[in-house]
């Protein structure tokens, strides 16, 4: 849709700037073509009212050859000839006109001012063009900045909804209930672990709400954070659950949202190691590989859960979070293979 | 009553949540911890050997969770023990109380909290206890149907099952050729079970749709259902009516 014939106040405003036009236009005919003032009085609104409407084409000109991205010759090429394009359209209108009025005695002679004054309406007529295209690029790009500012209040929404899910899992009260009564069983037979224990919940929830402030964080921060985790959960589950690494260095410095990983690690704990009667463990692999960085979280799989199982809540957000920070270029995945579950994130490496 | 020690069976995966019951138990000269039991499969052979009084039951545990136990212990001729579910989650109180538990312990509890258990369980010892209801609650349809044979449990994802027959007051269960006996009616079953995969085509019989490999009509004209393994089920006229709906045809 046209900017200006979307919002009538704007288009008032734009046919008001073209009544000074009139006058110059009307001046420009009497000086150069010798018209009476009568003539030129007439004359002149009706070229120019219908040359404003012409201009207004050159919107889809902008629109057609966004500045930023056109090249400049082409570019100059294309303004040169719809500007001359538009201003012979512009002459011939005023030649019809003329002869038209003409058949009417006081303006017998208005063919011939018009001829002679063929030139100054021609060019006055490029001119004119040229600054309609001006002022209609002018409205694209506002039109661009305020998308650009839509687009941007969505993604930061969004980054917000996910680290709010994301704190709401942190803050999952059965994993603080269940943490609890630990320290409420150590607290008589053994106080120097319980001491220990509350020290680790501790550790761990303010590491997560000091996360909760940071776009991004290295991903050595988040896999600080999954050990902090792991070793609330080792407390309560004892030996059954096991936790081993392959952390490559290179991939250590690379920025990801707070809290991506986390999810991942607590899945494999509550939906995996905890539902086996052995337990398990749980593996923790990154790996950077040129420009790209994969991290993989890896658990012995629930016995008896269909093996359709991978699409939980958890995972969905995982997923939305890796395709708002990096679209295409991010990846997620989480199934189950044999005997094993496996969730891989990759992501291009950014630090 | 007082001469006789208080039988106690602990259920709870995590160690230090038992350690925790076992040692409130400690102050109550009268009980006696008779087990205590990791995962609901020990829970089940624990109570069956033991016949404890009282049962702390956590719900969320590997193998068998704190419901199923609860349903196999429930079969027993002897009489079921008072049961006090022991948990961090409150969504599954209604469930509890819904099977006739006596009380529902949130972890983390207090002594005074827990004496409160203990007592309303000792007080229930000895009355009669109602009868569990036909339909307990539950969330969504059955994923897995748990069956015990003397001490032995078996757990049965329900895609395994291929078909369920109803025996007088049990169904037999058909699973990849071995079958399962279960104190159940056909009709509860049928309810629990999925109902995109699983289909009442007789009185006596519910067919998982994934093993059905074609009707056939026979020559006294009542329909067959033939299996992928080729077993032939009876199949009734309002079980053929169900199956041409569910079928789309």
């Amino acid at each position: 849709m046209h900017p200006l014939l979307a919002r009538p106040g704007a288009f008032a405003v734009y046919l008001i700037a073209w009544v000074p036009l009139t006058a110059i236009l009307g001046a420009l005919l009497v000086l150069a073509g010798g018209m009476t003032a009568l003539e030129a009085a007439v004359v002149s609104p009706l070229l120019t009212g219908v040359y404003a409407f012409v201009c207004l084409s050159s919107w889809y000109l902008c629109v057609a050859f966004p500045i930023r991205t056109s090249r400049l010759f082409s570019l100059a090429v294309t303004l040169t000839v719809a500007s001359v394009v538009a201003a012979s359209l512009w002459v011939l209108w005023g030649a019809t006109l003329g002869g038209l009025l003409a058949l009417a005695p006081p303006f017998a002679t208005l063919p011939e001012a018009l001829r002679r004054a063929t030139l100054v309406v021609l060019l006055l007529g490029i001119l004119l063009y040229l600054l309609a295209v001006a002022l209609h690029y002018l409205l694209a790009a506002a039109r661009d900045a305020k998308e650009r500012e839509e687009r941007e209040v969505e993604l930061k929404s969004l980054a917000r909804d996910a680290e709010l899910q994301a704190l709401k899992e942190r803050l999952n009260p059965h994993f603080l209930f269940n943490a609890l009564n630990s320290i409420g069983s150590l607290a008589a037979s053994r106080p120097e672990e319980a001491r220990r224990m509350c020290a680790l919940l501790a550790d761990f929830l303010r590491t997560t709400l000091g996360l909760s402030g940071k776009a991004e964080i290295p991903l050595s921060e988040e896999i600080a954070l999954a050990r902090r985790y792991l070793a609330v959960e080792r407390v309560r589950f004892g030996d059954r659950l096991g936790f081993t690494e392959d952390l490559d260095p290179a991939a250590a410095d690379s920025l990801v949202p707070p809290l991506l990983l986390q999810p991942l690690v607590e899945n494999a704990v509550k939906h995996g190691i905890a539902r086996r009667i052995d337990g398990g463990t749980l593996t923790l692999v990154t790996k950077r590989f040129g420009d790209r960085v994969s991290i993989v979280v890896e658990n012995p799989a629930d016995d008896d859960a269909p093996p359709a199982a991978g699409t939980g809540l958890g995972l969905v957000n995982v997923a939305r979070r890796v395709s708002a920070s990096w679209g295409d270029a991010g990846r997620f995945s989480a199934r189950r293979v044999d005997a094993t579950f496996r969730a891989e994130i990759e992501l291009p490496a950014r630090t | 009553m007082a001469s006789r020690p208080l039988g106690v069976v602990i259920v709870d995966d995590e160690e230090l949540a038992r350690e925790l019951v076992r040692e409130f138990l400690v102050s109550h000269g009268d009980v006696a911890v008779l087990a205590t039991c990791a995962n609901g499969f020990e829970a089940v052979e624990a109570v069956a050997e033991k016949k404890p009084d009282v049962l702390f039951l956590d719900v969320q545990m590997p193998g068998l969770d704190g419901f199923e136990v609860l349903e196999l212990v429930e079969r027993d001729a002897e009489g079921r023990p008072a049961v006090v579910f022991v948990t961090a989650y409150d969504q599954y109180a209604l469930r509890a109380f819904d099977a006739n538990a006596v009380d529902y312990l949130l972890k983390p509890f207090d002594r005074v909290r827990f004496d409160m258990a203990l007592e309303r369980a000792r007080s229930r010892i000895g009355a009669a206890r109602p009868a569990a209801p036909a339909a307990p609650l539950r969330e969504g349809p059955l994923r897995r149907v748990v069956v015990k044979a003397g001490t032995t449990v078996t757990v049965l994802p329900v895609e395994t099952i291929d078909f369920v027959k109803a025996e007088d007051d049990y169904v037999l269960l058909s699973a990849g050729g071995k079958e399962h006996l279960k104190q159940q009616t056909l009709a509860s079953l049928e309810d629990a079970l999925p109902k995109e995969r699983f289909v009442r085509i007789h009185r006596s019989y519910i067919l998982n749709l994934d093993r059905l490999n074609k009707v056939e009509q026979g020559d006294t004209g009542a329909p067959t259902a033939v299996l992928a393994d080729g077993t032939r089920l009876p199949v009734s006229r309002a079980g053929a009516q169900r199956l041409n709906e569910i079928l789309g045809r």
